[in-house]
């Protein structure tokens, strides 16, 4: 294998929906591609083990996953280069590419990059999330997907979002028992949802494949909590229950598996390596990179695409990777200005539709204050260096303004994960103790490796 | 708003902590202004050594001051602790310089002999063999080193923090998220104001600058000559080990927290503080060629940090013979030199010291001295 | 449907009825695990009853899988000798050595020769 860079007119990082759209459309135009990937096989986390799936377990996990299979056969047959097993530690301005695979670094570059690595579920900061037998939702659903894993005992969800009844409607598909269903979601949510209902409605497809799956979740006869909230799990070494508080009262399920949701988020630590721009985003409490319509960083080349450029789901995302494919092959003259203006707007007409129902959706399952910013002092914010939010709030006290000081502080964030399950929970901490917007509070600085690699593997390159 | 009394000490790194530290535990009101969370920090690139073996070459008054500085640390260290629980992480037992070629490590040893003329700072040279003996995780690469029994190691950050906590503690004031553009004297014998961009004010009967790179804008506003330039550092730190390396090296230290530090690079890229493939894979190169049991051990961060160098990479210690009163202060070698900015320079500022003996010799009109030759190397 | 071994008594989880495939076998903490062939080491170790992989270098504490995905670090176990390596990310291999691991890593002294 070469010891230079190869050098691609697209590189692509992230083999789910966007990224794979993304490649497939700027093939189109005849531009050379390159799809970078951590796992083997395409499909992201959505379309996780999509190639593989048997007939039987695309019809538990439904049409939305099948979908995939489309999407990656025509990525299979458009002649854009596939690396599986690459895990990017780091990606300059210049759009140069570090990556290892097989136990080496190696380089890539693009004239431009698309970035599509996804979202990751929320950090579920509660008393006893950090205990063996307690998983996220999403996590429970890439065991099903990659390895037709399902739980042994009757299992516990709790939390809210899609995907949590997702979740639970694949489940009772696959014969799996569900000993109890705990949501957050109650009057309130459903009220100020309200305000965002004509969206909704214009989105009715999507609402109606949601009431379809809570239909059928009640007509198991599933024991579900509504409303629920001031979850704790407990557990001497392992977890054994989780309490939380329902109609004023406290109760108690006993369980070993807790599978805990409360929505995806954007993974930006790209972005963020990048130093771009970002802005607090209230309605869907994370961070968005800035960009222009169609993906790009400033100036850069460097597009975003799907959901790491804010929580859109799967069809949107492929429509964006799209559109980014298509200003990238404007961009490098593969295509002339006006046809861009000519295939644009459907492109764009199509994201309109598939997040139509994102502010119902955002609003309708807003994850509760108490479970993004911990009351409780003891819970584990930083899971790496087991930092605590009383330990986070007293540096606040002590004059931390922002996350990175935190470090001068403590250790919080300092860990193998880099920030990934701390850094919303630690900025909203700090900017809920200091009375500010989290815009005003910031992130952590992200550094690479995006990915940890060893000395050995670096020292190997050249 | 502050006391005709008050010393303002403008820069919250590990110079201006130390020193405003100092002030206050000689029982003076202090204020410190600190940028915050978006300063350059140069405080977070401190590669951590408590070092003394090298440092003073050609110039001896800086090799004692490092000297007395070794001294000053333990101390330090102590009363911090006492007085607000923060334990910095030191080890002052010995540290080790590596070579990869006789000839470096020939003329280190010249070096070292120079700087030792006095015999307070003590030194051995090793061969590969004895190297090993005493570092066994030590490569095959490795030609040889020396040891000095004074060097030593402590956490940076802790000490930021606990030099913090320690001013509050003595009834010192900090504010943060401070931006100083602009200081002045305020003539008749008033004292000194510092004016931050969003128009704050601070005065005091006194004013220290020791504000990093800030300083170039600063010190001339008060009649002193003390250039700083920025020199970019790139550090790695891995995921925590189980304890190998019992001493710390020049280029690589393993934290109390068990990570292992692993640097550095030196260069000139004026205020880019970011990041290089180039300089992370020659770090690694060189970590695995000092000990290649770290071949398998992952890199967690790698991160840039601005260092202020001043033009001999020696300190500037001055105050302004325009307006008596005004201070200069900037070290590169925040963490070796803490004790002594808190001890020596500290006390002279507020008045309860005198000046440490020589301290002419750190004042910045030695870089117009057109007979003087000087590189930044250290 | 299944049958109930001693492990599947303590596994949170399971292969789901009637799946076939290859197997091959690994060991964890010396205790043989016949796995099917084509899942991560953290699927294969689940499915076969361990509950804990690590314990953490801070305070002991014990650990498991959380995200799956290989974002949240807590998967980490030794592996052929080599510590700290993701286990969701990685693909079960006939007859590899997987280890509990304990606090920080350790330092192999063998990958010297590297």
């Amino acid at each position: 294998m070469a010891t230079g860079v190869e050098l691609f007119d697209l590189v692509v990082i992230g083999a789910g929906p966007a990224g794979l759209s993304a490649a497939i459309e700027a093939r189109r135009f005849g531009l050379s591609v390159a799809v970078l990937d951590e796992q083997r096989r395409v499909g992201g986390q959505i379309y996780r083990a999509i190639e593989e799936s048997s007939p039987r377990r695309r019809e538990v996990l439904g049409p939305d996953y099948a979908a995939g299979t489309k999407l990656a056969q025509d990525f299979a047959s458009c002649g854009a280069v596939h690396v599986g097993g690459a895990a990017v530690w780091n990606v300059a301005r210049d759009k140069t590419v570090s990556y290892l695979l097989d136990g080496g670094s190696k380089k890539i570059q693009g004239r431009c990059l698309v970035l599509a690595s996804g979202a990751m579920e929320r950090p579920f900061p509660v008393p006893g999330w950090t205990l063996p037998g307690v998983m996220g939702a999403g996590a429970a659903q890439i065991l099903y997907k990659s390895s037709g894993a399902v739980p042994t005992e009757p299992v516990v969800l709790a939390g809210c979002g899609p995907l949590l009844f997702l979740l639970a409607q694949q489940y009772l598909d696959a014969g799996v028992k569900i000993k109890a269903l705990i949501h957050t979601t109650g009057t309130g949510d459903y009220l100020r949802a309200a305000s965002h209902v004509l969206g909704a409605l214009r989105g009715w497809k999507d609402l109606s494949k949601g009431s379809q799956m809570l239909k059928k979740i009640r007509s198991h006869g599933v024991q579900t909590f509504a409303g629920a909230s001031a979850f704790a799990i407990e557990g001497a070494e392992k977890a054994e229950s989780i309490t939380f508080t329902h109609n004023g009262q406290r109760k108690r399920v006993q369980a070993s598996l807790v599978l805990l949701h409360q929505g995806v988020v954007p993974n930006t630590q790209l972005s963020w390596s990048l130093r771009a721009e970002h802005r607090w985003d209230e309605q869907q409490l994370c961070w968005i990179p800035v960009t222009d319509a169609c993906g790009q960083i400033e100036e850069t080349g460097i597009y975003i695409a799907g959901d790491s450029r804010g929580i859109v789901g799967a069809k949107a995302s492929a429509s964006q990777g799209r559109l980014a494919g298509l200003a990238i092959a404007r961009q490098l003259q593969a295509i002339s200005p006006e046809k861009f203006k000519a295939l644009e707007p459907a492109i764009l007409e199509e994201i309109r539709a598939h997040t139509q129902i994102r502010p119902f959706l955002d609003t309708l399952y807003r994850p509760q204050d108490a479970h993004r910013i911990p009351t409780d002092d003891e819970v584990t914010v930083c899971r790496c260096e087991e930092v605590k939010a009383g330990q986070i709030k007293k540096y606040v006290e002590v004059g931390c303004l922002g996350p990175n000081q935190t470090k001068a502080f403590g250790r919080c964030g300092m860990g193998p994960c880099q920030g990934r399950l701390c850094g919303l929970t630690v900025t909203e901490i700090i900017a809920s103790e200091r009375k500010v917007s989290p815009q005003e509070v910031g992130y952590y600085r992200i550094r690479p490796p995006i990915k940890p690699i060893t000395l050995g593997e670096l020292a190997s390159f050249g | 708003m502050s006391s005709n009394e008050t010393v303002v000490v403008v820069g919250g790194g590990l110079v201006g902590a130390a020193i405003a530290y100092g002030v206050a535990r000689s029982g003076g009101p202090v204020t410190l202004l600190d940028q915050g969370d978006v300063a350059h920090r140069a405080s977070r690139g401190n590669f951590g050594l408590v070092w003394l073996q090298s440092k003073g070459a050609g110039f001896p008054r800086y090799a004692r001051w490092s000297r007395d500085a070794v001294d000053h640390w333990g101390p330090l260290a102590s009363e911090l602790r006492e007085l607000t629980g923060v334990d910095v992480d030191l080890q002052q037992s010995g540290g080790f310089w590596i070579g990869f070629s006789e000839k470096e490590v020939v003329e280190r040893e010249a070096m070292l002999a120079k700087i030792n003329a006095d015999g307070r700072t003590s030194f051995e040279m090793l061969d590969h063999q004895a190297l090993k003996a005493r570092l066994p995780a030590i490569g095959p690469k490795v030609a040889g080193g020396s040891w000095c029994p004074l060097d030593g190691h402590a956490n940076p950050l802790k000490l930021l923090y606990a030099l913090h906590a320690g001013i509050k503690a003595l009834g010192g004031r900090i504010c943060s998220g401070v931006d100083v553009g602009e200081v002045r004297s305020l003539g008749g014998g008033r004292g000194f104001q510092a004016k931050s961009s969003d128009g704050r004010r601070w005065s005091g009967t006194k004013i220290v600058l020791a504000a990093g790179l800030s300083n170039n804008a600063l010190a001339p506003q008060l009649g002193l000559h003390a250039p700083v330039l920025p020199k970019r550092g790139q550090v790695l730190i891995t995921e925590r080990l189980k304890k190998f390396l019992p001493h710390p090296t020049n280029k690589a230290r393993q934290t109390a927290e068990g990570t292992v530090q692993l640097g550095f690079s030196a260069e000139d890229v004026g205020l880019d503080d970011g990041t290089t493939v180039e300089a992370i894979e020659s770090i690694a190169k060189r970590s695995v060629a000092t000990f290649p049991i770290l071949s398998s051990v992952k890199l967690v961060r790698a991160w840039g940090s601005l260092r202020v160098l001043t033009p001999d990479g020696s300190p500037v210690y001055q105050e302004s013979a325009q307006y008596p009163g005004a201070f200069t202060a900037t070290s590169h070698s925040g963490v070796s030199l803490a004790g002594s900015h808190a001890y020596e320079i500290a006390p002279w500022i507020a008045g309860v010291k005198p000046a440490p003996d020589g301290i002419g010799e750190f004042a910045g009109e030695r870089f117009l001295d057109p007979n003087r030759k000087f590189s930044n190397a250290y | 449907m299944h049958t109930e071994t001693q492990e599947t008594k303590i596994s949170l989880f399971m292969s789901e009825a009637g799946s076939q495939g290859k197997k091959v076998r690994i060991y964890f903490d010396g205790q043989p695990l016949d796995v099917p062939d084509d899942v991560s080491v953290a699927s294969a170790l689940l499915m076969s009853g361990v509950r804990t992989f690590r314990s953490t270098p801070v305070s002991g504490s014990a650990r498991a899988p959380y995200c799956m995905m290989g974002v949240c670090f807590e998967c980490l176990v030794e592996i052929d000798g080599r510590p700290s390596r993701q286990s969701c990310l990685t693909q079960v291999r006939d007859g590899m050595l997987i280890q509990r691991q304990e606090g920080a890593s350790g330092l192999n002294m063998q990958s010297a020769e590297n």
